[in-house]
């Protein structure tokens, strides 16, 4: 089969100098038209950047080269040659390979049981594996890609996981890899490997598409990028001769304010004091290893950091959502860490509100109304109740109407379903009703995360406008521009542990990403 | 991506998922060289078609209301209760000690106590796979199954070796003392007009009643419904809130076994005046049809509840009637669970493709 | 309880023992791959239905098999279509179809035979009768293990030695194949497997396929080998205990024939109450040794007697996401 395919490969390789073209590309689901007459063309040997913000249609748009939808119209060229591609099964024939954001592997197999899942040699298991193992320790050897075929995935690192999603792309024969985000979870040292096996993939003559959001990636990795915008495809520029100033452009339509306005700090005293915190997951692994820090009053502690390096588990224990040791200390009294009174509601009781990372799985019951949403975590508040026993739905629906006035929720239906609204509005009625508490201290994961760039800017906003009223806020985000722009104070985070403060004034992000990387400021 | 309008949602669906039981019934009826129409008219005339009818019908209503509502309260709070059988039974078990404890007095009397009695043991029987959901996260599905089938057995050993008097053959307890013995319909002023022969629907309706709107409150007017919901949508959502989920599972399974239980009150104490072998009849199972057709709202398990009734009763009556054995209301059971709460995708979107053709302008403009 | 009892009652654990192992690896194949399946027992009573009534109607036990197959295929497929296509929960489908097959076999059963719901009592070729194996006579006199082979390895119906068979049968499916491969990965993760170029949905159907094979032979088994001929409710839970056999044997094949032979002991034993009564010196209420293979399992899901962990996509339908 495989045979085959590099056989048509060969067929038709050489009059089109294009590994992939599309034309007149279009995808709509349902009133939402998440793709509309795209066209490019990505040249063989390449590494083609495709750059745009969250729901842009990056992503829509590579599922329908992998097959996983349907285009309402348009044509694929593989190799200038049209090739439909109705599933999956298809555009591994065309020899395309996908890593997918989150990755497809099966966590209690094996390595090598992963690789071959699909792409077997016969109904009996032994030779398919033993054919995968031989193959796996060329392309290891030829690629940097080194990983234990026999170890379980569950067992493996997120590099090595990922670099098991390029070996299961090698190992059907894929020309065309498309890479969707895949940073998201790498250190920068882990990043920097990526790339490095993508450069040897296409000096073999791989051609590689990378998804990103991400301007410095595209500058460090690209031979030419194209820019998406709500479902558009803006322009495709070769990247030596652009900048990541008019990239970010291109991407929202207009300059981008990436400073955020705001007076210097005047931080008062300590509000909370966090010393030797320390967090365990399900599976007893510790990571959150033993933090301390300090936040006072009318300042803004940015948490930089990439992606699941205790980042959320600090957020977790700090807003009574897991099971902790150490010791955090509120206007000067201890708050319990485990146990009783180790609990959301307790927390909120001692004035800490509680913006979370993951606002469809924590902050919003999305089938719950906007108005009961208003009350989640307050619902024991007597400013909800009628009496002992029942609720003031009425007085809550009022005070939902107020908070969207405020905010400028769109729409401003309290009846309406959390799940109802954009990404923006869900996350103004997560503001509204943590920040209208007027907390003492605010603690915010991933404030814009999947929000449109006019809600936060609104959002930024109103962050500070808090901390101008003397409140602290514990800002954790892994967009660096977010956390430069807007901290007062940054820590890094790395491995579960602070690798140390740094002022937004004096640092940069090449310091910062030495930090985020383990390194403590030599070179990498 | 297109939607149904919230009312034909609420309203169409388990209308049509009743419809579609209702056609697949009658072809089954055919298949067994019956008249549908000749089976469907008696049974209209057996469960409705008289006071005597309805008196028995409304006896089963009761029932359901409470299996209904039992799944109803699990179901909002996530957790699927497949276990109102043998909370039932053991409700029946609790409502049997108390009223064999004393002489009563009174019915007004012994009610109330055997009401508490039939909700504590019903509780109590939910309480152990309650807690091993919330503390060792054993799956509440299997463990309710495993525990209705521990409960007959603990229930035949009660009966063939604890309760069973003396010289008694058959599995049973002695009968109840008569101050048990809740007034039946025909036996209430006012409407002993309506129901004049004797009819085992009991007082215990209104109860059951008063249970109806007594969930209702607590699920959408009350902070502790609101918590229930509000864990039932999203665990992790829950305790980002400080929402206590040990004690939301324990308290909703409770109140679903308790609810489970008291249905007890109408068969043990209201009809049958002792305690037998399997009392509950399958009545706990089909509180999950009630609560599925109900759309899980207390005023939809009342309504479903009256439907099952009228098919058992007129079930019932087929079985007297006609050669269409009783097991028919098993079939139809069934399939209204089918299609309520396994294919209600399918109905879904027959609807939707139904609504796309009746407003074609809005369809395309939403 | 001397050497003849214990044969007897090792005899009678392998025949009451079989239609649970049969059912339990039916269940195995459609949990592993990520279909929660608690019809079992709707599908095991359809097939005792169609495979006695067949087998009356026609006097051959074989095309009673077939039937009973097809009976059960035809629930499984209701089951697919509700779960897999419509992506309905598994859960409510399965306690559907165990109340639809509860009424629908007296239904059919009464209109095909007036005879209150059962099915004629099978005899001769309608019936599966027990085959002896070779050297079961001669071999009788050798001390000990003779007796052992003749009274309870050999003497069973055909089905037996299926069933057994299943055993080695699934786990070389399971963990030697390309298909056991793709079918467990289908249960772990369904994106894994689509992204693969794998059909999620025809993988869960062909699982979804054997259970229905399986559980035929179960529900065949009950109606014309164990007994002779259908009775309303005549599986009476066994469904239920091979799901409880099932997480007992943690989703694997060998020890599901371990857990389904335990639970074929205690049921074997609740039938000889008085040896229960000469070992434990005290009188057990049978009703103790009924519910034992169910507080088994409420022991074991409690995580007391090890961990059982189902499979990760179980229960969950498959939906392609962005």
């Amino acid at each position: 089969m495989a045979d085959q395919a590099e056989k048509g490969r060969q067929a038709t390789a050489a009059p089109s100098p294009y590994a992939i073209e599309l034309k007149g590309i279009s995808k709509a689901f349902g009133p939402v038209q998440a793709n509309r007459d795209i066209n490019i063309a990505v040249p063989r040997g390449t590494i083609h950047g495709i750059i745009g913000e969250n729901g842009a249609g990056k992503s829509t748009l590579m599922s329908i080269l992998y097959g996983f939808y349907k285009a309402d119209a348009g044509q694929i060229l593989i190799n200038g040659t049209v090739t439909p591609i109705p599933d999956s099964q298809s555009a591994i024939r065309a020899g395309i390979g996908m890593v997918f954001q989150h990755f497809k592997l099966v966590q209690n197999f094996t390595v090598l049981e992963n690789v071959i899942l699909g792409a077997e040699d016969g109904f009996q298991l032994s030779t398919s594996l033993s054919k995968a193992r031989k193959a796996l320790e060329a392309l290891s050897r030829d690629y940097e890609l080194d990983v234990d075929p026999d170890a379980l995935i569950e067992d493996l690192s997120v590099g090595h996981q990922q670099r098991v999603e390029i070996l299961k792309a090698l190992y059907r024969q894929a020309e065309i890899l498309i890479l969707d985000e895949p940073t998201g979870v790498l250190t920068p040292a882990e990043a920097d490997h990526l790339f490095r096996i993508l450069k040897g993939l296409k000096e073999q003559g791989k051609t590689i598409i990378l998804i990103t959001h991400k301007l410095r990636e595209i500058m460090e990795a690209t031979d030419n990028v194209s820019v998406m915008r709500r479902g558009t495809m803006v322009d495709t520029v070769k990247t030596a001769e652009t900048s990541p100033e008019q990239l970010a452009e291109l991407m929202v339509g207009r300059k981008v304010l990436l400073e955020v306005e705001k007076k210097p700090a005047a931080p008062g005293r300590t509000i909370l004091k966090v010393e030797d915190l320390r967090v365990k997951d399900e599976h007893g692994v510790e990571r959150l290893k033993g933090v301390s820090f300090e936040i006072r009053t009318g300042e803004i502690l940015g948490i930089a950091g990439v992606a699941g390096n205790g980042q959320s588990e600090l957020l977790a224990a700090l807003g009574g959502m897991a099971k902790a040791t150490g010791r955090i200390e509120m206007n000067g009294a201890a708050l319990p860490v485990a146990g009783r009174g180790a609990d959301g509601q307790s927390r909120r009781t001692a004035g800490i509100a509680h913006v979370p990372e993951d606002r469809h799985h924590y902050g919003l019951i999305l089938d719950f109304s906007a108005w009961e949403n208003v009350a989640f975590g307050y619902h024991n508040d007597p400013k909800y109740q009628k009496n002992a026993l029942f609720m003031d739905n009425a007085a809550l629906r009022a005070d939902t109407e107020a908070k969207m006035a405020t905010f400028d929720v769109r729409p401003p239906i309290p009846a309406l379903a959390a799940k109802n609204f954009s990404g923006g509005n869900q996350q103004k009625i997560v503001v509204a009703r943590e920040i209208e508490r007027n907390p003492e201290l605010l603690l915010v994961g991933q404030p814009t995360r999947g929000v449109d760039i006019g809600a936060i800017e609104f959002i930024h906003k109103q962050i500070v406008a808090l901390r101008d009223q003397g409140k602290a806020i514990l800002l954790v985000s892994v967009e660096l521009d977010e956390i430069m722009s807007l901290s007062d104070r940054i820590a890094v985070m790395f491995d579960g542990q602070i690798m140390g403060f740094r002022d937004p004034e004096t640092t940069n992000e090449r310091e910062l990403g030495l930090l985020m990387a383990g390194m403590s400021g030599e070179a990498a | 991506m297109e939607r149904l309008p919230r009312w034909a949602d609420l309203m169409l669906v388990p209308l049509i998922s009743l419809a579609l039981a209702a056609i697949i019934s009658a072809i089954v009826i055919v298949a067994i060289g019956q008249d549908p129409l000749e089976a469907l008219n008696t049974m209209v005339t057996g469960a409705v078609g008289s006071a005597y009818g309805w008196g028995y019908t409304l006896y089963y209503t009761t029932s359901f209301i409470f299996t209904g509502l039992a799944v109803t309260v699990a179901f909002h709070a996530g957790l699927f209760n497949i276990g109102g059988e043998g909370q039932a039974q053991l409700g029946g078990l609790g409502v049997a000690l108390v009223c064999l404890s004393m002489n009563w007095p009174h019915w007004a009397l012994a009610l109330p106590a055997a009401a508490i009695g039939a909700a504590l043991f019903g509780a109590a029987w939910a309480a152990i796979p309650a807690y091993l959901q919330a503390k060792r996260g054993s799956h509440i599905v299997i463990t309710t199954i495993m525990f209705n089938y521990i409960a007959s057995a603990f229930l035949v050993y009660m009966l063939v070796d604890v309760l069973r008097p003396a010289g008694q053959m058959d599995p049973a307890t002695a009968n109840f003392p008569p101050g048990t013995e809740l007034p039946t319909l025909n036996h209430i002023p006012g409407l002993s007009l309506v129901f004049t022969k004797g009819v085992p629907a009991n007082v215990t309706l209104f109860v059951a009643l008063a249970a109806a709107v007594a969930v209702w409150a607590l699920l959408w007017h009350t902070r502790l419904g609101y918590q229930i919901r509000a864990f039932g949508k999203s665990e992790p959502a829950a305790r980002y809130a400080g929402i206590n989920p040990f004690r939301i599972i324990m308290i909703a399974m409770l109140i679903s076994g308790g609810l489970s239980g008291l249905m007890a009150i109408n068969n043990v104490m209201g009809e049958a005046g002792r305690l037998v072998q399997n009392s509950s009849e399958g009545a706990g199972f089909i509180g999950i049809a009630v609560a599925l057709m109900g759309r899980n709202h207390p005023v939809g398990v009342v309504l479903a509840a009256v439907l099952f009734g009228f098919l058992y009763q007129g079930g019932a009556e087929l079985g007297l009637w006609t050669s269409i054995p009783i097991e028919l209301r098993t079939v139809v059971q069934g399939l209204v669970i089918l299609f309520t709460g396994a294919l209600d995708q399918m109905v879904r979107m027959m609807l939707t493709w139904a609504f796309s053709f009746r407003s074609p302008s809005q369809a395309r403009g939403a | 309880m001397d050497y003849d009892t214990l044969l007897q009652l090792l005899g009678s654990t392998l025949r009451l023992g079989t239609p649970l192992l049969l059912a339990c690896l039916a269940g195995l194949f459609s949990e592993r791959a990520g279909i929660f399946d608690i019809g079992l027992e709707g599908k095991m009573l359809m097939a005792a239905m169609t495979s006695a009534a067949v087998a009356a109607l026609t006097g051959s036990v074989w095309v009673g098999l077939a039937a009973g197959i097809a009976g059960s295929l035809l629930m499984a497929a209701i089951h697919g279509i509700a779960s897999i296509t419509f992506r309905g929960n598994q859960l409510i489908s399965g306690v559907a179809l165990n109340f639809i097959a509860s009424g629908i076999t007296v239904l059919v059963a009464q209109s095909l035979f007036r005879q209150g719901g059962r099915t004629p009592p099978l005899a001769g070729d309608a019936r599966f009768s027990p085959i002896t194996l070779p050297f079961a006579e001669e071999l009788q006199a050798v001390p000990v293990l003779g007796p052992l082979y003749h009274d309870v390895i050999s003497g069973h119906p055909i089905l037996v030695y299926v069933a057994l068979l299943c055993v080695p049968a699934t786990w070389w499916l399971l963990y030697r194949t390309r298909f056991g491969l793709r079918l467990r990965a289908v249960g772990e993760n369904p994106a894994a497997v689509d992204t693969a170029g794998i059909s999620v949905i025809a993988m869960r159907f062909a699982a979804v396929a054997i259970t229905g094979v399986l559980c035929g032979l179960a529900g065949a088994y009950m109606s014309t080998a164990l007994q002779a001929g259908f009775g309303r409710e005549m599986t009476a839970g066994r469904g239920y205990i091979a799901l409880a056999a099932l997480i007992f044997a943690k989703w694997r094949p060998w020890q599901a024939l371990g857990a389904t032979m335990l639970f074929g002991f205690f049921q074997a034993l609740a039938l000889r109450p008085d040896v229960v009564q000469g070992v434990a010196g005290v009188k057990v209420p049978v009703s103790a040794l009924d519910a034992l293979p169910y507080i088994l399992t409420v022991l074991v899901l409690a995580g007391f007697v090890g961990k059982a962990i189902p499979p990760r996509a179980g229960g969950e339908p498959y939906v392609k996401e962005r």
